[in-house]
């Protein structure tokens, strides 16, 4: 029998919450959101998942129907990517500290 | 209903130790959005060696083989070997390497490769720099640019020499396809990877990947100072598909060097004249990448 075997990585690294790293928080203004899920397609962590269209409201019927991005804040580090690149830019960045009140 | 350009699937996960705006993570996340399930990946040291985390950590969904600096193109070439031996043939092989694992360091085993024609994907995410190891200059750092080797301070020695052109080299050695790629364009990069899958033989891409770290830019910018390489014809989207040329994205607006420039720290010590100098040069590559495509389309037989 092998003593040494080979080191073979098997831990996903989602037991890592890289959330900690974040100094600003992006926050998505459903209201003002078309979902274009440019955010998603951005995001180098992935930390923006697609949800159902039902979970968010929406003032248009046509986007109403669209899924919606959402922000994991578990593994976002707050690069700010989703809120440089948002069309309508409907993603705001804010300080963490100033929502621990 | 969604409303998405690229592929749902995702083969990458979350808690990975990458920098704030990493562009090498999006390169990855692009390239498994198009191979799919059935690919092996390769990594010599580069950034993407750190990037999984601590053993026994893994942040890919797919298989991960770490092999030394030199070696990407024989690892590829090996598993690609055992894979047909096998007679596995519907899985996609790729060797994932940095810019100095790539036109430096691995260069000649990636050469080798390419010249036995291997059926392999060899994706280089360009990132201008040593990076893993602090920000040191590799052949693939671009012209007048600040690295930990060629400082600026009371001598000013930024980089002075060119940036290589791996895909010239590639298309050199007579490869089927050989593109360039942008981490601001995934739309373009899955089409070219899409494109890369039904040919047989050796693929290589070389896709610009923004460093924040290291270019000194801010790490919300990472995405828009890529694309604003491209517009500024710094780094133009091409392919090479046996000695044809397709540029692949025309730039729709006029965008200065210096304002490409200007996102970026590692920029900041230029004078106005030696920007212009590098603009000229910028400007005068592309003029000959346009007469190249004009002239290699005109070589097809009807």
């Amino acid at each position: 029998m092998n003593e040494f075997p080979t080191p073979i990585a098997t831990v996903p690294s989602t037991s890592n919450k890289t959330g900690g790293w974040r100094t600003f928080r992006p926050v998505i203004l459903y209201d003002k959101c078309i979902r274009c899920m440019i955010c998603w397609k951005f995001c180098p962590e992935p930390a923006i998942k697609i949800v159902s269209a039902e979970k968010y409201q929406a003032k248009n019927a046509a986007i109403a129907k669209l899924d919606a991005p959402e922000i994991d804040y578990d593994y976002c580090k707050g690069c700010g990517i989703c809120a440089n690149e948002c069309p309508v830019k409907c993603i705001d960045m804010v300080f963490e500290e100033k929502l621990e009140g | 209903m969604k409303n998405l350009t690229i592929p749902e699937e995702e083969y990458m996960l979350p808690g990975h130790t990458a920098c704030l705006g990493c562009g090498a993570t999006l390169a990855m996340r692009y390239t498994l959005k198009a191979l799919g399930k059935n690919t092996i990946i390769t990594i010599p040291a580069c950034c993407w060696a750190v990037i999984p985390g601590v053993y026994p950590s893994r942040t890919l969904e797919v298989p991960l083989l770490y092999t030394a600096f030199e070696v990407t193109g024989a690892a590829v070439s090996g598993i690609r070997q055992a894979l047909s031996a096998k007679g596995i043939e519907d899985v996609n092989v790729v060797g994932f390497a940095g810019d100095g694992g790539t036109a430096d360091i691995g260069i000649q085993s990636l050469s080798g490769a390419v010249e036995r024609g291997e059926d392999i994907f060899y994706i280089m995410y360009d990132n201008e720099a040593y990076m893993n190891t602090g920000i040191q200059r590799s052949s693939s750092t671009p012209k007048g640019a600040w690295t930990t080797t060629t400082q600026v301070g009371k001598v000013r020695d930024w980089k002075k020499e060119k940036k290589k052109n791996m895909v010239e080299i590639m298309a050199a050695h007579g490869i089927p396809y050989t593109a360039t790629a942008s981490i601001a364009f995934p739309e373009d990069f899955i089409k070219k990877l899409e494109k890369g899958k039904k040919i047989k033989g050796p693929k290589f891409y070389h896709v610009f990947s923004t460093c924040p770290t290291g270019w000194l830019v801010s790490p919300n910018k990472s995405v828009e100072v890529a694309r604003l390489a491209v517009d500024s014809k710094v780094f133009p989207l091409y392919e090479v598909e046996n000695g044809i040329y397709n540029i692949t994205y025309m730039p729709k607006k006029e965008v200065s060097v210096k304002e490409y420039f200007s996102l970026q720290g590692r920029f900041r010590h230029l004078t106005e004249d030696e920007i212009n100098e590098i603009q000229k040069e910028v400007d005068e590559s592309w003029r000959i990448l346009i007469e190249k495509e004009k002239w290699s389309k005109s070589l097809i037989k009807v």
